[in-house]
């Protein structure tokens, strides 16, 4: 479970999130939707720790995630993160790509990594394209194999942050449809997304941030249908 | 006007001794590379990433490398240090020398190498788990490499053209070794001549290997 408490992040002078309290509970799928500048993505950073936060709390199956005693990395392994750009690492093939952190970080053999890599490739639907470095992928391609880069050191939740933003319109598609299995495989989800059909049809909740404030939460019925707050209904209508 | 007569034998007669002596051209230079990289990426990461008294001293160590004359910095690690009282060979002030100044200038190369790469790169290693030093030695580090390869092979060369400074305190590299045998038969012209090819050859040499191993190591 995840437990965010009043937090509170600046960008120097720049109050980004302003007291955000929110909890995720295992199995379930959070979309976060708003505007750019809303601190939606900051707030997955914050979850994870690539960004500290100033006041407040994150805590992630009762480990304080910004506590000094915490050993971050061994938390990260918990927390797959999938980013807007891919970020995949060009010098590694589609194999090695995957299979680096389950060997360095987890300590795995060479062959059992290889043999999760493998898998976690043809999951997602890259079997064909084990050997394969990035620069020969396409975006949607590049995109599933982070999606399996992290899923291959077996995380407790993932955190999607703009996964298809970057995407040619024509890939947005394939990178979804993975984003849906892994909800049905029962993945607890944070994702952050402009997606709003996904947002609709695999939520459980759906978070509205607006300005650094969490406006709205609620089911997606609500959030699309029957939203409580102005700027919830402004957003939706000018994204529609 | 021109009447100089060429005379070839007494070069081909040591030609064994100058080919010696170019294997300790190329072993010195090789070594004040190796040592270059590796205090050049310190002095880049130093630069990047610190502040104080350590960001001060790597700032000075790349101004001083990068802007006064090579030669100097032999001299410095010659007769500066001889002024003290700490008397390095010849050989070891070759070494010094050129390792303080490529590493100079690579500290340059590579800091424009980690500020070309995304930093999300670092960011997507750690937020798999890596620590920092798993994620710059292993996916940093490498492509950094990739970027500054080529300026990496020009320092090579330079490096080895420029232990010809060697000759100024006393090392008997290959330019020295040259100096010496024209100045006992005064053949300096078909002495030199002759060096000049050998220094071509080593770097022709340097640029093909240096063509053969990045088809090898970047295959992306």
């Amino acid at each position: 479970m995840i437990e965010i408490r009043d937090l509170h992040k600046y960008f120097g002078t720049l109050h980004v999130l302003k007291g955000i309290n929110l909890d995720v509970q295992k199995g379930e799928v959070l979309s976060v939707i708003g505007a750019s500048g809303s601190g939606k993505s900051t707030l997955l950073y914050c979850i994870n720790g690539l960004e500290p936060i100033q006041d407040g709390k994150v805590v992630v199956d009762e480990t304080d995630v910004h506590a000094k005693g915490t050993d971050i990395n061994k938390l990260r392994q918990k927390l797959g993160m999938v980013f807007q750009q891919w970020n995949s690492f060009p010098h590694l093939t589609a194999l090695e790509n995957v299979a680096l952190a389950p060997r360095i970080v987890k300590g795995k053999s060479k062959a059992d990594a290889r043999d999760i890599a493998a898998q976690q490739l043809s999951h997602v639907g890259l079997g064909e394209k084990l050997d394969a470095y990035p620069g020969a992928l396409s975006g949607g391609q590049q995109q599933r194999l982070a999606i399996a880069r992290a899923l291959a050191m077996e995380p407790e939740y993932m955190l999607f942050d703009e996964a298809t933003s970057a995407l040619d319109p024509e890939l947005v598609g394939e990178v979804l449809e993975t984003m849906r299995m892994l909800a049905e495989e029962g993945m607890t989800m944070i994702c952050v997304t402009h997606e709003m059909g996904f947002a609709r049809d695999v939520s459980d909740r759906v978070a509205f941030f607006h300005q650094g404030v969490m406006e709205e939460i609620g089911p997606p019925e609500q959030i699309f249908g029957n939203a409580q707050s102005e700027h919830t209904r402004k957003f939706l209508a000018n994204v529609r | 006007m021109f009447d100089y007569n060429f005379h070839w034998r007494p070069v081909m007669k040591s030609l064994p001794d100058l080919i010696d002596a170019a294997f300790l051209t190329l072993q010195v230079a090789v070594l004040a590379m190796i040592i270059g990289i590796v205090i050049g990426l310190c002095l880049a990461l130093i630069r990047l990433h610190l502040k104080g008294p350590l960001y001060w001293l790597a700032s000075t160590w790349v101004e001083v490398a990068r802007n006064t004359p090579a030669l100097f910095q032999l001299f410095f690690f010659g007769f500066g240090l001889g002024a003290f009282g700490l008397h390095l060979s010849p050989y070891l002030i070759v070494l010094t020398g050129l390792s303080f100044n490529c590493a100079g200038y690579l500290a340059e190369n590579f800091r424009g190498g980690f500020q070309a790469l995304p930093d999300t790169q670092l960011r997507a290693s750690r937020s798999l788990g890596m620590t920092a030093w798993q994620a710059y030695t292993r996916v940093v580090i490498p492509q950094v490499f990739r970027i500054v390869y080529h300026p990496i092979t020009n320092q090579m060369v330079w490096a080895v053209l420029m232990s010809s400074l060697g000759m100024l305190v006393g090392f008997r590299e290959l330019s020295g070794e040259t100096q010496f045998f024209a100045s006992r038969t005064f053949r300096i012209f078909e002495y030199f001549a002759i060096t000049a090819v050998i220094y071509y050859v080593i770097v022709k040499i340097i640029l093909a290997a240096s063509r053969l191993l990045a088809i090898r190591l970047f295959r992306y």
